[in-house]
């Protein structure tokens, strides 16, 4: 099991998601986030006064996927948030112990 | 009793009363989210404070019978003795006294209003209360009665004041600037990024100023007549011509059409036209917009190099606008008035109103911050003066359960907030 955590560009992220439910991913949890990478941020005037503005909104999209389709699910991702301009975002993976579906108790693949 | 006159001016009161919360909403946006509602309140409080002190000797103070020198009204109207319904300013075509005195009230419930722009963020909303009962008390009433009255010694010298950029602007625009050298910078300033945290506030503000601002204009008319249609005139068009003004000189030194910009161009230019939009042409009202809109553009920017907080701007709009709109009508005035002697009325009014503020303003600041302290602690300060004052948050930004984003959200908090709402 494995947990795919997405960062994304806001406005790529309607095409991310019918991506990933097109490839038949069950459910997925998206929080609104802001961070910097290379993209850094941008400016900002108001009344004249300047500020640089460090923090870019971004959607951070979390998918929980079997070990097998893992490196599909980034694919799909990557592909559905690319834009070829900076500040596209990241894609990171790590392994899961286990999942538990709450109303059923099921655990791990069956839990997704 | 003429019908139409009070008719005219009874709207234009309501008119202008819009304008202090659409002040409210203007500061209100401008500021961070964890101050925006101790901002609405400073300007919605005077609407409280104001209209309790204009019956009780504001009215008497200000349009009373002169006491001598023009300085000053009597007392013969302290609790609106003597004025009945069917009390007329003026002879038998004049209006009731009691449209005249509530018209009235509204620009003196606005004045001090203005001031709290400067303050934001960090003053006590108690002194703040104190600070404005006082200032309207000492400053507004008789700078009123210098201006309005017909004894008045500014208006018997003719200075040209036709809406209140004297007793209004330039007044609340130095008296703000005094108070923000007694109570001192914001934590911050000029370090931290100050957003404004909802510009589409601060717009819907500007938008129902400048429809208020009709009323505040051509109301001081006080009649429904050729004076007042010309003034409305004359705001509508230096109002968009210091937009234009101000987005102009934005696009070129900063790059961009900025939304704060549009508002606050328009809000210089209301500032601009009002002592001076009766006694000018169409031409003369673009003329004032756009120089209002330009030259308060860029003097924004000085409190940053002379390194005062006023936070949004009180004297970069209503100081200067008002002084800009007060001299050049001194050149402007049409009907062979314009002129170099009238330049120097115009100044001399200008200065022995700043003079005045000031010193008195200042004077009172230091007062309150003796008695109570003006100054918020900054514990509240930094975490928002807003739950500190007022023990509300503008926004419910949890998502979770429901409950109020409370200052450090432990469980013990969440307990507190849950017993409250009980009680409630």
């Amino acid at each position: 099991m494995k947990l795919i955590t997405a960062v994304v560009k806001p406005h790529r992220f309607e095409d991310v998601k019918k991506a990933l439910q097109s490839f038949g991913v069950k459910g997925l949890t998206v929080t609104q986030a802001s961070g910097y990478g290379r993209q850094r941020g941008h400016t900002e005037v108001y009344r004249g006064a300047e500020y640089e503005i460090d923090l870019v909104p971004k959607i951070r999209i979390e998918v929980l996927a079997e070990d097998d389709d893992a490196d599909d699910v980034i694919d799909v991702i990557v592909a559905a948030a690319r834009t070829d301009k900076i500040g596209d975002g990241k894609v990171w993976v790590v392994p899961v112990e286990t999942v538990v579906r709450v109303r059923t108790d099921e655990r791990g693949a069956d839990a997704l | 009793m003429n019908g139409a006159d009070t008719a005219f001016v009874l709207i234009s009161a309501a008119l202008v009363m819009l304008m202090t919360p659409a002040l409210a909403f203007f500061y209100g946006g401008m500021v961070r989210v964890k101050s925006a509602l101790n901002m609405l309140m400073m300007s919605f409080i005077s609407l409280g404070i104001v209209s309790v002190l204009w019956v009780l000797f504001g009215y008497s103070l200000a349009f009373g019978d002169d006491v001598g020198a023009g300085l000053l009204g009597n007392l013969d109207h302290i609790g609106f003795k003597g004025i009945t319904p069917e009390t007329l300013t003026g002879g038998k075509e004049g209006i009731p006294v009691l449209a005249f005195a509530l018209f009235q009230l509204m620009f003196a419930v606005i004045t001090p209003a203005l001031m709290s722009g400067a303050l934001a963020d960090r003053v006590k909303f108690s002194a703040w209360a104190l600070f404005i009962t006082l200032w309207v008390s000492v400053v507004y009433f008789p700078v009123a009665h210098w201006v309005w009255q017909a004894d008045g010694w500014l208006f018997k010298l003719k200075v040209i004041d036709f809406a209140g950029g004297t007793a209004v602007h330039i007044n609340a625009g130095i008296g703000a600037l005094a108070a923000v050298l007694v109570v001192g910078k914001r934590i911050g300033f000029k370090k931290d990024p100050m957003r404004p945290h909802s510009l589409p506030l601060v717009m819907l503000g500007a938008g129902l100023l400048w429809f208020g601002w009709f009323g505040f204009n051509a109301g001081s008319a006080l009649a429904a007549n050729g004076t007042a249609a010309n003034m409305a005139m004359n705001t509508q068009v230096a109002t968009g011509a210091a937009m234009l003004g101000w987005l102009a000189y934005e696009r070129i030194r900063h790059g961009a059409f900025t939304t704060l910009g549009a508002a606050s161009g328009a809000v210089a230019g209301l500032v601009a036209i009002t002592p001076s939009g009766a006694a000018v042409n169409a031409f003369g009202a673009i003329l004032i917009g756009l120089v209002a809109g330009a030259v308060c553009s860029w003097a924004v920017g000085l409190k940053f190099k002379l390194g005062f907080d006023d936070s949004l701007d009180v004297v970069g709009v209503h100081l200067v606008g008002g002084v800009i709109g007060t001299l050049l009508v001194g050149l402007l005035a049409t009907d062979g008035v314009g002129g170099l002697t009238q330049l120097g009325r115009q100044a001399a009014g200008a200065f022995s109103v700043m003079a005045y503020s000031f010193a008195v303003s200042w004077a009172l600041a230091k007062l309150t911050d003796k008695l109570i302290g003006f100054r918020a602690s900054e514990e509240d300060e930094l975490s928002g003066i807003d739950q500190a004052f007022h023990a509300e948050t503008a926004y419910d930004f949890s998502a979770v359960g429901g409950a109020a984003a409370a200052r450090g959200t432990s469980a013990h908090a969440e307990q507190q907030i849950r017993n409250k709402k009980v009680d409630a």
